[in-house]
């Protein structure tokens, strides 16, 4: 090392790796300006996968507008992504022109970042009455201004497997499998009791216990938080009889003990070791890349017990950006009714703008992977008896740990469903605690 | 250094030659300083000021949603970890699996240096081997495990099974999921720690282990008394850089709960401190508390550290 910096040669080497160490995150992070060609870059920065990219839309718009190229950066989890947005935006640095921000965020966001990111309820070519109401309200604060435009939501369905259904003795035709579970979420139940006296051997009725748990409380409108912004998980009957039932679950044996999301749950998808999953239409394109083509056809939608959603998502535009205008146009086009409509058509994710629920490429969707199930009717149908959930700036927190925490005790450590709504309780108090 | 070549000279040219000398000396003296430099400047940037700033945060409520926003609580952040249950739980699986890793790796490490160390055929592929799992990033390594000691579909539970024994439910069980989590830690360091013990060992004078094997020691007889007291220092390296990374253990046990979160498993079995400060500054975005974690990892080193001290030299005075 000592020689490297000796003399003149040495010491022209040390100032070139101060000036790069220096410059390299400057340039890094500097604003983008245009391209060689003069070109406008606006930078999309997503979470997990939208499909954007893949359905073309980018394409489809930079056609539209040859003067824009589109830059896109995507972190795959939710939990890595929302921390990194809420440094950047509070630090004003490293934002991209658009960001995607998770439902589950949406209130806290619009409750304390909203300062920092453009109205877009009046931007052009954004028309608020085609969205659902309550996504829009979701992302408005309290003066009136939209700082997030909702991209998808998350109708739930149930998926199921025919081959599995077929061996216990169940019906497999997804109308008569919805009927068998239709209303009540106790029904679901007693079909998982009935699955279980005549399972395959190695099979479960159902993946996971907090899964039914998010399915359960994703259906009523008020859930952790009550309309004046306090936290009322603990008191909520809503919660507590999802809970009970979601218990009930890991108790009567009817789980394979998975948690959502994760290496082994992947691998029970390709191994094919439980019958049914609540699932919101974005998931339909995880099951099929992790059940893989062996599964095609074999898995199938039906109705859920209760109308429920879980997820979706909003797009935002900081303003620090130094394209406000223009990237707001882009998250106003990509938001409009016919581009939700493509995306799910190629993706699956169904749309937040109510205006593209009747037009025919969601109203008359099927899933070929699925036995060609007609995902268009199933989940628009769903969407409209979805309640508007109360949201509020913690729901993360306390979702996180009452499925990963407390359910998760009880389905995979055999805990008493008290112990563990006990232990979930003192990791949120803990986690909301100032 | 160069200096005192002035002559007792008079005239101008003495008075020029005694300036340079003058000159010369100043730049002889601070010169090293300004070599320097540019570690300190790095150093005040990135370390000594996050330091010092997370130390002012450690005082205050402050919110990741606001971090301008900040509350004076005074050492309200501290007094509450006393009464904490999962910073005290955090804190019991960070010594827990740091024994567990730390142990065994070092007497692997010597034990492979060693046998390194003395003839053996293709010793620079040994020596490659050792190093490779170094230079693999933690978060593939940690993925691989994942697999590994998965419930249903892992390697290790089909190996179990093949030898007769039931499947172990290896991430909720506390024990075995710190034993699992420990095993990612010694897979990645033993063969790094082997390499600083080989390289010192290579330093030991070979007449002392002629002698002693004139004397009639064993293999083993050597190692108990030529290989480890010459290695002393370098095992007291091992040891000091071994728990300051024990303390700060995160990324195997973030991993290793398959991306679900830094709640360290259901019951926290295995969140460490790291993964605790973590959770609270980036999941709960109480940035004021997570300093306060950040603060007690210091401390509690510092402690380890001074007690470590003390007892040297209380063995010194009456050993």
């Amino acid at each position: 090392m000592r020689a490297l910096f000796r003399g003149f040669r040495g010491r022209a080497l040390l100032v070139a790796a101060v000036v790069a160490l220096t410059a390299a995150p400057a340039a890094g992070c500097g604003p983008g300006g245009g391209d060689p060609a003069g070109r406008t870059v606006l930078t999309v920065g997503l979470f997990g996968s939208f499909g954007y990219e893949e359905a073309g839309l980018y394409d489809a718009y930079t056609r539209l507008h040859p003067d824009v190229v589109i830059k896109q950066t995507s972190i795959q989890r939710n939990e890595n992504y929302y921390p990194q947005l809420l440094t950047h935006l509070v630090s004003d640095s490293g934002l991209a022109d658009v960001q995607a921000v998770e439902a589950i965020n949406i209130a806290e966001v619009t409750a304390t970042q909203a300062d920092r990111l453009e109205d877009l309820g009046r931007a052009p070519g954004v028309r608020r009455a085609d969205f659902l109401p309550w996504k829009w309200r979701q992302a408005t604060t309290r003066d009136g201004r939209t700082v997030g435009l909702g991209t998808d939501i998350g109708p739930q369905a149930v998926c199921y497997r025919k081959d599995l259904f077929a061996r216990a003795g169940l019906p497999t035709d997804r109308d008569a499998v919805g009927r068998l579970w239709a209303g009540d979420w106790r029904r679901y139940l007693g079909t998982g009791k009935r699955y279980r006296d005549r399972a395959p051997a190695g099979t479960s009725f159902v993946d996971s216990a907090s899964g039914v748990l998010s399915a359960i409380t994703g259906g009523s409108a008020r859930r952790y938080y009550d309309e004046d912004g306090t936290v009322v998980y603990k008191s909520n009957p809503a919660v507590r009889e999802a809970w009970d039932i979601a218990a009930a679950f890991a108790t009567e044996g009817l789980t394979a003990r998975l948690q959502q999301f994760t290496p082994s749950w992947d691998q029970a998808y390709a191994n094919g070791t439980f019958a049914t999953v609540s699932c919101p239409a974005w998931m339909l394109g995880y099951i099929e890349d992790k059940a893989g083509p062996a599964a095609e056809d074999v898995w199938d939608v039906a109705a859920a017990p209760r109308p429920a959603n879980w997820g979706g998502s909003f797009l935002v535009v900081p303003k620090s950006g130094r394209h406000r205008a223009e990237a707001a146009r882009l998250a106003a086009w990509l938001t409009a009714p016919a581009q939700q409509a493509r995306l799910f058509e190629r993706r699956g994710s169904f749309p937040s703008a109510s205006a593209a629920h009747a037009l025919p490429a969601v109203a008359g969707a099927r899933h070929p992977y699925f036995g060609d199930a007609p995902i268009g009717r199933i989940f628009t149908r769903a969407a409209r008896g979805v309640p508007v959930t109360i949201l509020g700036p913690k729901d993360l927190v306390i979702a996180q740990n009452l499925a990963d925490v407390g359910m998760l005790q009880v389905d995979q450590r055999g805990r008493r469903p008290e112990d563990g709504w006990d232990a979930a309780v003192r990791t949120i108090d803990n986690a909301l605690d100032l | 250094m160069l200096s005192g070549t002035t002559a007792p000279v008079s005239g101008p040219r003495a008075e020029r030659t005694a300036r340079r000398g003058r000159t010369h000396r100043w730049a002889a003296r601070w010169s090293p300083y300004a070599y320097l430099a540019p570690f300190f400047v790095f150093f005040a940037a990135f370390g000594l000021f996050p330091l010092l700033y997370t130390g002012w945060a450690s005082l205050h409520r402050v919110e990741l949603t606001a971090p301008t926003d900040m509350e004076w609580v005074g050492l309200r952040n501290y007094s509450r970890l006393l009464t904490d249950e999962f910073f005290w739980n955090a804190l019991r699986n960070t010594v827990t699996i740091g024994l567990m890793s730390t142990v065994p790796q070092l007497l692997m490490a010597l034990g492979i240096a060693h046998l390194l160390h003395h003839r053996l055929r293709g010793s620079t592929f040994f020596r490659v081997v050792a190093l490779t799992p170094y230079a693999t990033s933690v978060a593939a390594a940690t993925l691989v495990f994942v697999l590994l000691f998965g419930r249903d579909f892992g390697l290790v539970n089909w190996a179990l099974g093949l030898a007769g024994a039931d499947p172990v439910d290896w991430q909720n069980g506390r024990w075995t999921s710190q034993f699992a989590v420990s095993t990612i830690v010694i897979w990645r360091w033993t063969g790094y720690n082997a390499l600083i013990y080989l390289a010192a060992l290579q330093a030991v004078p070979g007449e002392l282990y002629e002698s002693a094997a004139l004397d009639g020691a064993s293999r083993w007889r050597q190692f108990a008394h030529v290989t480890v007291p010459s290695l002393r220092p370098t095992i007291l390296f091992t040891c000091v850089v071994s728990t300051i990374g024990a303390t700060q253990l995160f990324g195997e046990p973030l991993l290793f709960n398959g991306s679900a979160g830094a709640t360290g498993g259901s019951d926290h079995q295995f969140q460490t401190l790291g993964l605790y400060l973590y959770e609270q500054g980036w999941v709960n975005l109480h940035l004021g508390r997570a300093s306060a974690i950040a603060w007690a990892m210091f401390l509690i080193l510092l402690l380890a550290g001074a007690v470590v001290a003390l007892a040297g030299a209380y063995r010194r005075r009456t050993g």
